[in-house]
């Protein structure tokens, strides 16, 4: 039985949305406003020889690097600062900013934007991970492309691999994929009562207001970021927003007008982060009864062409790659590579699913070897409560997924379908397990981002929660007010969340890495539990929380050892397919999950975030073809590149586990990336069995299925 | 420029517009109906759609001039009708509502589907939902609430 906060209510904005009364970015008005259009790269690597401009009438401008005011840095301050906000002489990838283009009618400023010249000095480009790790045409970043390159190791792995029977090697491939929220890009900036102001559709409007901070040389009191309502964001506006927003208050700053930055969706989809695409080589040292010794794992993400986060989503991927499994003995080395794409950013899971599908793959792939059942064989290895992280960290709580395996494989009835599948016979299914670290990864949450909330008293007996983590369809707008409101025992209507606007509320840090309820909801449910003493003191008060880092957890960031997350949520989800034996289509017949993400705060809130990630997670497996051409997506609309329709995929059964948290509000857990993990991996493990072949990249399209059974 | 007439939401207006201008346009910047969104500006993801002359279309394909004299319902007329309500009111309830950007698109299809068929199958539901895209959802409450108020039609 979940906790009565479980219970579902109708989220709070479901009526303004549906009705169309919600106001995004391009709805509202904002008076007499200039646009924006991009100036970028027209090509993926070479130098600016010259800048051609057109004539241009009155109250038209171009803004590039020079108008970046005194003392102001002209960079995307995002984590390293080697991203130029606009292009200074070189170009490193196709879309590349160089610069912006304002004035009043947009139709005039597409006519003007047409005729801009710019004569380059192209290079030969680096677009492969391949052709990145070989520094073709010269390096990017540093000597030698990589951003980064870690090692770390848990116990012995090098004598593992020397009294090692028989070794295994594998590799594994993972595609870019594209967010497709379906609101693009889109922010107004503007002054406001003397401050430097933008409206932007985003995740994380304090990365925002520090990125402003630092190209413009500006005080924090001197700029202000409001989240306006967010269509969708699932990584894609957690930092490419910042890019934005750094060239068009550069503009709004020289112009002083209020102007509207929107990206169409060829735009969008051409410019902005996508998913790392990742190649993973896995080594299994095998004892004489196939069992594993140790492995031996080597991550390489493609970074494109700054590094943005690609440090952290490395980290993750490299953190998650024993997924669930406790092995003994393994080696581990993670690196981002830089290429002339643009620059790959955070993406619902964030390296996990890259990591899951690799070892989800290879486990199966070993089972097979030693002609176990593939479940049979990865529950040798599952972690318990107690068990060593890859990482060394210790599992502090308690993990259930044998449980949960017992209560899926009845209701999908796994065991009766392995009988009959398989063997050529076009049916198959499989299973993935995979886990989720809630927060920022290692001392993140207590080092970096110290979050802090407040909750204010207001007349009439209203309590308004102040925090900086945006509603972008996940739900945090109802969560939060649920979880308030059940510590304080008040009406869920008593409780007010509006979107942050850095000017009126405290950091609580990004709306990314699951933390929202795992990490701002706990605090959010301490604050309110001070209010609780305090409510009777006077009409209007305030208190406020921040974050402590709880005890008994250990993390060195240097040697990347200790306890890498708080805690988990897991999942387990089976796909079973049938694949066309003349076209090699492939048929999803069900999709059965179960997750436990501890305390669901609210049922259908977790329901649709379950079925919203696995769709995405299906796409990713099965139709989101994202290739490059010479640094160039081959696809940049949405006419060619297919994400799931309605029609694509059959009703889910989705199940959840109580298993609640010591650390999360109420017991929760954090749920949104999660679901996204696995169900790539059980997809394509279901499409290698009924075809009775090792699959090692997706997405596993019909092409792809041709080409296995033809060799 | 053209002045064209046609019936918005129950209301006669009359317009001066460029006849190639995109419906989409027009209706949004000139006459402000903002609950169309723009999701793909090509007919890919139906958060643009509208019924024109009862026939639901993508807005963002059809050029403003086209529609002189037709007779136009966007979310804004069908969120007040009772059959419109009930579609809302569903949403709510199942949960089908996420960031928000598909949905009042996906209201004036079910609201469409709804409308003009007998009856009405989860398969059915699917398939003729299937020219509106949901990044969030992954579709399944959307299902739900529509054939919940199908059922309730006794469609
Ligand atoms: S905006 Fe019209 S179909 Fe997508
Ligand atoms: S609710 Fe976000 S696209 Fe449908």
């Amino acid at each position: 039985m979940f906790h009565k906060i479980s219970t579902s209510v109708k989220r709070l904005d479901s009526f303004s949305k549906a009705r169309g009364d919600a106001q995004y970015i391009d709805d509202i008005d904002f008076g007499e406003i200039f646009h924006a259009l991009l100036i970028t790269s027209q090509i993926s690597r070479g130098v600016i020889k010259v800048i051609k401009l057109p004539y241009l009438p009155e109250g038209y401008n171009v803004v590039t690097k020079d108008d970046v005011p005194m003392g102001g840095k002209n960079v995307v301050n995002i984590i390293n600062l080697d991203w130029p906000a606009f292009a200074t002489e070189e170009v490193n990838y196709y879309g590349q900013t160089i610069g912006l283009i304002v004035g009043p009618d947009k139709n005039k400023l597409f006519e003007l934007l047409n005729k801009i010249e710019i004569v380059y000095e192209e290079k030969e480009g680096a677009f492969t991970i391949d052709e990145g790790l070989n520094c073709k045409g010269g390096p990017i970043y540093g000597h030698n492309n990589l951003f980064v390159d870690y090692n770390f190791e848990k116990g012995n792995p090098t004598k593992a691999f020397n009294e090692a029977y028989r070794v295994i090697e594998e590799e594994y491939e993972t595609p870019f994929q594209e967010q497709v929220y379906m609101e693009t890009q889109g922010m107004v900036g503007l002054i406001e009562d003397g401050k430097l102001t933008l409206y932007a559709s985003c995740q994380c409007p304090f990365y925002i207001k520090k990125a402003l901070c630092t190209i413009l040389n500006l005080e924090t009191e001197k700029v202000v970021v409001k989240q306006t309502v967010t269509g969708g964001g699932f990584g894609g506006k957690e930092n490419f927003p910042s890019m934005l927003a750094a060239v068009l208050m550069v503009a709004v700053n020289k112009i002083r007008k209020p102007i509207k930055l929107i990206l169409d969706r060829k735009e969008d989809m051409t410019i902005t982060s996508k998913r790392h695409s990742s190649r993973t080589k896995i080594r299994a040292a095998l004892d004489k009864n196939d069992y594993i010794l140790g492995l031996d794992i080597d991550m390489i993400l493609n970074g494109g062409a700054y590094e943005s986060c690609s440090k952290v989503v490395l980290q993750r991927a490299i953190f998650h790659i024993n997924s669930v499994y406790d092995f003994e003995n393994v080696k581990v080395r993670g690196r981002a590579v830089a290429t002339n794409t643009v620059p790959t950013d955070a993406f619902r899971g964030f390296g996990t699913p890259q990591a899951v599908f690799a070892i989800e793959l290879f486990m199966s792939h070993l089972a097979k070897l030693k002609k176990e059942n593939d479940v049979i064989f990865k529950k040798h290895y599952f972690i318990k409560r107690g068990g060593k992280t890859v990482t060394n960290g210790i599992m502090h709580t308690d993990v259930k997924l044998e449980e949960m395996w017992a209560a899926i494989k009845e209701k999908c009835n796994y065991e009766e379908k392995v009988k009959d599948f398989g063997r050529g016979n076009f049916k198959g299914v499989g299973a993935a397990f995979y886990l989720h670290g809630g927060g920022f990864t290692g001392d993140g949450e207590f080092k970096i981002i110290k979050s802090k909330v407040k909750l204010r008293i207001l007349k009439g007996g209203y309590v308004e929660i102040l925090a900086s983590n945006v509603e972008m369809g996940q739900g945090v707008l109802t969560t939060f007010c649920k979880i308030v409101a059940e510590e304080l025992n008040i009406p869920l209507d008593r409780v007010i969340y509006q979107n942050p606007d850095t000017s009126r509320v405290p950091d609580s840090g990004p709306t990314v890495a699951s933390r929202s309820i795992f990490i701002v909801g706990k605090l959010l449910q301490k604050a309110a539990a001070k209010l609780k003493e305090k409510w009777n003191l006077s009409d209007e008060c305030e208190v406020e929380e921040n974050y402590e880092s709880p005890v008994g957890l250990f993390w060195d960031g240097d040697a990347l050892q200790g306890d890498a997350y708080v805690d988990y949520s897991y999942g387990i989800c089976v796909v079973e397919v049938l694949v066309d034996p003349i076209t090699f289509e492939v048929k999803t017949i069900g999709i059965w999950s179960i997750h436990d993400v501890g305390t669901p705060i609210d049922l259908k809130i977790v329901e649709g975030q379950i079925c919203g990630g696995i769709l995405q997670a299906m796409g990713y497996g099965y139709l989101e073809k994202l290739e490059l051409k010479n640094g160039r997506y081959y696809q940049n609309t949405m006419t060619d590149y297919i994400i799931p329709t309605s029609l694509d995929f059959p009703t889910m059964d989705i199940m959840l586990f109580e298993n609640t948290s010591p650390f999360g509000p109420f017991g929760a857990k954090g749920v949104g990336e999660l679901p996204f993990d696995g169900a790539a991996a059980a997809f394509t493990l279901a499409v290698s069995m009924a075809i009775d072949r090792d699959l090692k990249k997706i997405p596993v399209t019909p092409e792809y299925i041709f080409e296995v059974l033809r060799h | 420029m053209n002045t064209i007439k046609f019936n918005l939401d129950g209301k006669i207006v009359e317009i001066e517009t460029e006849p190639f201008k995109r419906l989409i346009d027009l209706l949004r910047y000139d006459l402000n109906v903002m609950g169309i969104k723009e999701g793909c500006g090509e007919g890919e993801c139906g958060a643009c759609v509208i019924l024109l002359d009862d026939k639901l279309v993508n807005s963002c394909l059809i050029a403003a001039g086209i529609i002189d004299g037709a007779k136009i319902e966007t979310i804004d007329s069908i969120k007040e009708t009772p059959l419109g309500k009930s579609i809302i009111e569903a949403f709510a309830d199942f949960g089908a509502v996420q960031c928000g950007f598909c949905t009042p698109g996906m209201v004036v299809a079910s609201y469409y589907i709804l409308k003009n068929s007998a009856k009405l199958t989860e398969d059915e539901i699917r398939y003729k939902l299937s020219g509106n895209i949901c990044r969030c959802t992954g579709y399944d409450s959307i299902v739900r609430a529509v054939l919940n108020v199908a059922n309730t039609m006794g469609k």
